[in-house]
């Protein structure tokens, strides 16, 4: 049933595309046929069955993916009933993964998707190992529907001190059992089933879980606002050869050329600059910064209900000297080649998912509207629970 | 005490100059002299010794007043040394004031200033049901915050209704909403006895004067008009109980904050005359703040109510003119027209009303206070920028001049420039 209402041809025509693959084409078509991009360009052919969608004047870019929020994970903050991406107990969660928690019904999932905001890593939060976060699509009747990458990464907190004694080198030596655990386990399981192994530092499910992460096949998003964090994560990924990204990264500018020299990226929030004991070196350059250094950078909006900020972080990520086309690059390849599903989105290009957005103009700005939204190729209604109240209350007396 | 910092007088020449009173004038130019604007319009006579600026491609606007910060009563780092914002002990703390919990050397006021802010409320947090004065301060560096205060402002009263309350007190009460009104009635009861005793007094000085009681005083002055109660509010039912607890006492609300719902009722507000400071987008975080939209600031706009963006952020704080932006934009996409000069009376002229300050403070107009912003480009723009600041006609801060960035003491030798 599905491939019966996905099996249809789109074409949008005349806008100026940003396939971000390559550099941006004036009055060019994007071709989108049962949820995947067929052709971009200013020669695409356009079949004769096509539903052309006129984006002349407009700009079109793929659908922005969000690396850092919890949609889906939690609808009220301060409503716990309502919140599933921490998984309360040693703090020690490798093998949580959140999926099964994800709401698709969630009022933040249109919320964020009328404004741009097509794709988000959705994580755990809390504790020392907090879990596995997972990429989904903003639009689905279930979660399968909705996955794209699970796992798509194992979250970390490296200043999670009060899980490993109440210090920052608790931490370090508690991550560096676990792993060597979790390849004892590998390497002994047998022994382990026969209970002739010495005991190890978390259950077999946790061990198993981090196997992937020891392997270099997931990578480990290490939270680090530090300095000192931040080094003791790039020495951790380097012992372990473990695939490193670092999240927040307040005081990565201070070490951008290690961070560049390693190939270790960052997802930031850009508009991080209050100082506190671990973060005094928190400033707006950081993007920017980075990027010179070679370091690829991703942005999140950090906030699951205003997820759809990522636009003004990205665009002052700009002010402060990060170049447009990296920032557009921060919101849509570069976070689709951290969480592995690059061969699927990130970019216009033939073959990709069809998530994509056609808007009045610069994305970055606040002039601009979202005028469509496709999520894999099929065409969002531009209404949400927020949208719906405006209507309501729109003139007074209330439309009851 | 506050004191003027002297200043050459500046001209800024060839700007857009954004005045806040209807009019917005293109390749103008405007003088400040001894802390006033002394002079603006298409062409200006500058005195000879005039720092002159060029304004090409760059706009001038108002000084920006956030009627709702927790700068210095919260201050960064952010540890429990610092925090200092509610007196969580009782829920009635109208005797507690902020100016006394406010750290000049919190490292988020230059932070502020850098985002165009001149003046701001630092207010108690919102634990209590009355949790105490606020400060009015220029925000310019001092080493106590008498050297901040502005002259002559007057007080605001910090209530606050809903969850906090009733969740902080629990089962001491109040742990209800009907119990947070019965309590904010008992004390205006008791408040009221005090004036009366006191005005009493006042007028014929019969024997010894009355016992003062501090949190009588503060709730008092609030019945004489005195005090403007600044009031935490998130649901429409509620504010609209607010409202009939002012009338019932006697007093004005100057503002509702937060008030998500405030789109729901403006045609109570425009008719009580009670501003809401409101933000662009937040929303969800709790309960009460689930039916936040877009389109509230711009709704209040079009029933007439007086309209404010307020940070509650230290990081808000530095874009105001952005959520402005943001809440201007969504609202005309929506066919509801709001102008550029009401949308910058948001976070100026409605701003400086709601602290009682609008004679003085929140357009540019000639004898207003020379509380002006140099913006890179439109300040409606994301990628717009503060570039000068002048408070009372100081040059606090010039973002091409690292003698004109001022640094806290927390910031000396442990935060990289």
């Amino acid at each position: 049933m599905i491939a019966i209402l996905l099996a249809q041809t789109i074409a949008i025509t005349g806008g100026k595309v940003y396939p971000v693959s390559g550099p941006p084409i004036e009055n060019a078509t994007v071709l989108i046929r049962d949820g995947r991009i067929v052709a971009v360009g200013a020669s695409a052919a356009i079949p004769a069955d096509a539903t052309r969608i006129d984006a002349r004047g407009k700009w079109v870019t793929p659908g922005f993916i969000d690396s850092g929020t919890q949609i889906g994970l939690t609808e009220i903050g301060a409503v716990q009933e309502t919140n599933e991406g921490t998984y309360r107990g040693t703090g020690i969660a490798p093998a949580f993964n959140v999926a099964a928690g994800i709401n698709p019904a969630s009022q933040l999932v249109p919320v964020a998707r009328v404004e741009g905001v097509t794709t988000v890593l959705t994580a755990p939060q809390g504790g020392l190992i907090s879990g596995q976060a997972v990429v989904i699509d903003l639009a689905g009747e279930s979660v399968p529907e909705m996955l794209v990458q699970s796992p798509a990464a194992m979250v970390a907190n490296i200043a999670a001190k009060d899980a490993a004694g109440g210090s920052r080198a608790g931490v370090v030596a508690r991550l560096r059992r676990l792993f060597d655990d979790a390849l004892e386990y590998d390497r002994r399981r047998a022994d382990y089933r026969r209970n002739q192994i010495q005991d190890l530092s978390a259950p077999a499910a946790d061990l198993e879980a981090l196997l992937p992460v020891l392997r270099g096949r997931l990578p480990l998003v290490v939270q680090a606002d530090r300095k000192s964090d931040i080094e003791n994560a790039l020495r951790l990924a380097q012992d372990y050869r473990v695939r490193l990204i670092i999240a927040g990264g307040a005081e990565a500018w201070t070490v951008a050329d290690r961070l560049g020299a390693a190939r270790v990226p960052v997802v930031l929030i850009p508009l991080t600059n209050i100082p506190s004991y671990s973060q005094l070196g928190a400033r707006y350059e950081n993007a920017a910064q980075l990027a010179r250094a070679g370091v690829r950078v991703a942005i999140m909006s950090g906030d699951s209900h205003n997820s759809r900020n990522i636009k003004q972080e990205s665009g002052n990520a700009v002010s402060y000297g990060l170049p447009w086309e990296q920032a557009l690059r921060a919101v849509t390849l570069t976070p689709a080649e951290l969480w592995g599903i690059a061969d699927r989105y990130g970019t216009l290009e033939a073959g990709k998912v069809a998530n994509v957005v056609v808007w009045s103009g610069d994305p970055f700005e606040f002039t601009t509207a979202v005028e469509r939204v496709f999520i894999r190729g099929k065409e969002i209604v531009l209404k949400s629970r927020q949208t719906e109240l405006f209507e309501r209350y729109r003139t007074l007396p209330p439309k009851y | 005490m506050y004191q003027r910092r002297a200043n050459p007088p500046v001209v800024i020449r060839n700007a857009t100059i954004m005045t806040a009173t209807g009019q917005e004038i293109a390749g103008g130019s405007i003088l400040l002299r001894d802390g006033r604007i002394a002079a603006l319009g298409a062409s200006v006579e500058a005195p000879a010794d005039a720092v002159v600026v060029d304004g090409s491609g760059k706009y001038v606007t108002p000084g920006l007043i956030d009627t709702h910060s927790h700068l210095g009563v919260y201050a960064s780092p952010g540890t429990w040394a610092e925090g200092d914002g509610n007196e969580a002990t009782n829920p009635v703390t109208a005797e507690v004031w902020a100016e006394h919990s406010f750290w000049p050397q919190d490292p988020q006021i230059p932070l502020a200033i850098a985002g165009g802010i001149t003046v701001i409320q630092a207010l108690p947090g919102s634990a209590n049901l009355i949790g105490g004065r606020s400060a009015v301060l220029r925000l310019v560096p001092g080493r106590t915050v008498q050297e901040m205060k502005f002259p002559g402002a007057r007080y605001g009263l910090k209530m606050a209704c809903g969850e906090n309350p009733k969740r902080v007190y629990g089962s001491r009460g109040p742990s209800t909403r009907m119990g947070n009104m019965a309590a904010y009635r008992a004390a205006f009861i008791d408040a009221e006895i005090y004036r009366r005793r006191w005005d009493k007094w006042n007028k014929d000085h019969q024997g010894d004067p009355p016992q003062r009681n501090l949190r009588s005083e503060t709730l008092a002055e609030v019945l004489r008009g005195n005090i403007y109660v600044q009031n935490h509010c998130y649901r429409a039912d509620e504010m609209a109980f607010m409202l009939d607890l002012a009338r019932e006492f006697g007093f004005k609300i100057r503002s509702f904050h937060h008030a998500v719902e405030a789109y729901k009722i403006a045609d109570l507000l425009a008719r009580d005359s009670t501003a809401s400071s409101v933000w662009a987008d937040w929303w969800g975080f709790k309960e009460e703040a689930m039916d936040g939209i877009h389109e509230n600031a711009a709704l209040l706009q079009q029933a007439g109510a007086r309209t404010v963006i307020h940070s509650d952020s230290p990081s808000g704080i530095q874009r105001l003119n952005q959520e402005a932006a943001k809440a201007m934009y969504y609202a005309r996409r929506n066919g509801i027209e709001v102008t550029r000069d009401q949308a910058l009376r948001w976070i100026t002229a409605n701003a400086a009303w709601v602290l009682g300050l609008d004679s003085l403070l929140g357009t540019l107009e000639v004898g207003r206070a020379a509380d002006v912003v140099v913006w890179s480009a439109d300040p409606f723009s994301v990628y717009a920028k503060a570039l000068q600041v002048y408070n009372e006609g100081w040059l606090v801060y010039d973002r091409n001049d690292p003698a004109r960035r001022p640094r806290t003491d927390f910031e000396v030798g442990q935060v990289p420039r």
